[in-house]
């Protein structure tokens, strides 16, 4: 999923409320936010990052749950996808998405969505989703004719976890020294550092 | 439905990330391959072949990264931003202490062993507990009732913050709202501890005849054993192991192993020790002076207790553990004499400081295993998939803030006039069921009953019922707590629980409290 996000301009976030916005003190359960694509896209999958909002309604679908009890912590700072096949209508050509968040418990003094993405269909991408050994089989060779020597396919067995293993540490070596903690009177261990 | 699916890639994908390496994958990519020689396969068109059999098997997207794509490492360890920081001020707290011992007492750190030191050391491996160092300088980094305040203080800053006692509002200690189980939805979550399900700890009982229920769960559980089935064996425990199968069985079911490869790490761990000396060596040897010696059922382990927690401090293995562990591990900047090069490097190298009480987490361990090599796989196995969550500040519903607020909740709701007393005399319930929740009753019950509270916690692969144990003590001992009027006698009233039996208390607490 490595598609870049549609740029899209979101436009700040309108309360839903009864009566004058300036005078009551009761705070809003929902907000609507709108968000605007440069040009018509057929979209994939929308993502977003929580704060303590706890439905959301795309336009092209109806009250995602995000939190499962509005009044618990769960899920209130979560990272969540909506992808095509969730929604109700097939989001093509699609300009502008307007997403309802709805929080219906007092517990919270905000909410809102956050890092709002928007990606767009990719094509079918088919050239890395075969593993490489697949690629370098050899056909199978005539038996050996061995003289004493162990059978090869049992050394082969038998070494292939080692060999596995330093794959790994080539795969996963970094610029740092390994750090083994060898310390002779030359070093000093002080103080533990506070970042 | 394709989320079914995608759920099923991302699982798959992080299966074939931890098998990397091990032996099980080079032996399934060695059956693989011996496949592909079949003659029914053509070798030219296999990759066309195999990726036309994913789409229409559904399986497309195998090569998902594990977790979601956009989330950053800091939320795997820990979603909640302020939790994060309270841990980040606590681990602050903790470093702040462990320096100014350092400084105060003019030891560095960690430093290399002398030669002769290194000898005396090997040769009383086996009874380090004869040594009489002196300890007295030393002191604990922190107790776990300095922890509580921490918890205590916790606040969510999104969190409306009303300043009248309503019914709505929590009576108890943690002020957070994290989503904790009440006693309908326990019900469901633990069939098996109802009184229609034989027990271990109730229907073992000399009254109870072996045929109704005792012999028949030794039989599965040798089964269980011979067929070693980790799966078979986590269901298994949910009734209690026996206790000549338990040791087997809790091995099955964390998986750990004591193959040559085992052995030989830990012997490379108590090479490390006998060659370094560290300081927080000496905090252990001060902790299990201080609880597990002076404990009647475990005085008898000291030896062993150094060491596991010894080599413990030095295994660098534990490490992989921070990445689901809200905490993170201290680092230090050594720097050899003449300043010419610097590196930072983790601190002790397991990245955990022990805090006062922390042996008892060994402790129970060693009635079961009396080989050192697995004695220490078990116990580091049970640290990093449950002891942790004990104290670190999370949100996971195993955690030490989850769990106190489920013992707080559940006591509000099913035993409100206890609850309220106690505040009223000013004996908050949390500051007494506090302990025994940070060490999971290890040193508070008597070792039988302990065993099989934690043959649960593995059964159940969570940590819940221990809140649940600590709310069930209290309301067993409702009526005694109802006629005290201060912190010190209530707290008296519960400071012996050796006695208790745990599985009748936690089957009346779940299964016979009217709801």
């Amino acid at each position: 999923m490595s598609a870049k996000a549609v740029s899209c301009t979101i436009k700040s976030p309108v309360a839903l409320q009864i009566g004058d916005a300036v005078s009551d003190s009761s705070r809003p359960g929902v907000y609507i936010t709108d968000i605007t694509l440069a040009e018509p896209v057929n979209i994939q999958e929308i993502s977003f990052k929580n704060y303590y909002s706890a439905y959301l309604t795309v336009r092209l679908q109806r009250n995602y749950c995000l939190m499962s009890n509005p009044h618990a912590e769960a899920g209130s700072h979560d990272y969540f996808s909506i992808y095509r096949h969730q929604m109700l209508t097939e989001p093509d050509n699609v300009t502008t998405v307007r997403l309802i968040l709805r929080q219906p418990s007092s517990e919270w003094l905000n909410f809102s969505i956050e890092e709002i993405n928007i990606y767009p269909c990719a094509k079918e991408d088919s050239e890395r989703d075969v593993p490489a050994w697949i690629s370098t089989l050899t056909p199978v060779e005539e038996p050996l004719d061995l003289n004493g020597l162990p059978d090869p396919e049992t050394v082969s067995s038998s070494i292939q976890q080692m060999w596995a293993l330093t794959e790994i540490m080539q795969a996963s070596q970094t610029a740092a020294s390994i750090g083994r903690f060898d310390m002779s009177r030359s070093y000093d261990v002080k103080l533990l550092s506070y970042t | 439905m394709m989320d079914e699916s995608a759920e099923l890639a991302v699982s798959i994908t992080q299966i074939v990330q931890r098998l990397k390496g091990t032996h099980l994958h080079s032996q399934l990519e060695k059956q693989a391959k011996e496949c592909l020689h079949k003659p029914e396969i053509k070798l030219d068109t296999l990759k066309d072949d195999v990726r036309r059999l994913l789409k229409a098997s559904g399986i497309t997207c195998l090569l998902l990264p594990p977790g979601h794509p956009r989330a950053p490492p800091e939320h795997t360890k820990e979603p909640l931003e302020y939790m994060r920081k309270a841990q980040v001020n606590w681990e602050k707290r903790i470093l702040k202490s462990l320096n100014s011992m350092c400084t105060e007492l003019g030891i560095p750190l960690a430093w290399k062993r002398p030669v002769p030191e290194q000898k005396e050391l090997a040769n009383k491996w086996n009874e380090m507990g004869t040594d009489e160092p002196d300890l007295s300088k030393f002191r604990p980094v922190y107790a776990p009732k300095d922890f509580l305040e921490v918890l205590v203080g916790l606040r969510n800053p999104n969190n409306e913050r009303s300043e009248d006692l309503t019914v709505r509002s929590h009576w108890g200690l943690i002020q957070v709202s994290l989503n904790v189980r009440d006693i309908p939805q326990m019900r469901e979550m633990y069939p098996e501890l109802g009184l229609t399900y034989g027990q271990l700890g109730i229907d073992d009982h000399t009254h109870v005849p072996p045929d109704l229920f005792e012999s028949e769960h030794i039989h599965i559980g040798k089964k269980v054993v011979s067929e070693q089935d980790s799966a078979a064996a986590q269901q298994y425990s949910r009734q209690g192991c026996p206790t000549g199968l338990r040791a087997q069985l809790w091995s099955l079911i964390l998986n750990t192993t004591n193959d040559p490869e085992d052995i030989t790490h830990y012997e490379q761990l108590k090479a490390r020790v006998i060659n370094h000396d560290l300081l927080v060596d000496n905090l252990i040897y001060k902790d299990v002076k201080l609880t597990a010696s002076n404990d009647d059922y475990y005085f008898v382990f000291e030896d062993y207790l150094y060491q596991v927690l010894l080599c413990f401090s030095r295994d660098t293995a534990v490490l992989e553990h921070f990445s689901y562990n809200s905490a993170t591990p201290p680092k230090s900047c050594i720097q050899n004499k003449s300043g010419s090069e610097q590196c930072a490097m983790v601190y002790p190298p397991n990245g955990v400081i022990p805090f006062h009480g922390f042996s008892m987490y060994v402790a129970p361990l060693c009635f079961l295993y009396n080989e050192p090599s697995k004695l220490y796989r078990v116990f580091r196995e049970m640290y990093i998939r449950y002891l942790f969550r004990l104290h670190s500040i999370s949100s996971h519903p195993s955690g030490i803030v989850s769990l106190c607020l489920q013992f707080e909740r559940l006591l509000q709701t099913h035993l409100p006039q206890l609850f309220y007393h106690l505040r009223e005399i000013g004996a908050q319930p949390l500051r007494i069921a506090f302990k025994w929740i940070v060490r999971a009753f290890s040193g508070y019950l008597s070792t039988d009953q302990l065993l099989l509270l934690w043959d649960r916690i593995l059964g159940y692969d969570s940590l819940e019922i221990v809140a649940v144990l600590a709310a069930a003590v209290f309301a067993f001992r409702a009526e005694n707590l109802m006629e005290v009027t201060s912190l010190a006698s209530a707290e008296a009233v519960l400071a012996d629980l050796s006695t208790l039996k745990v599985m009748p208390l936690l089957q009346i607490f779940l299964f016979a409290t009217s709801v």
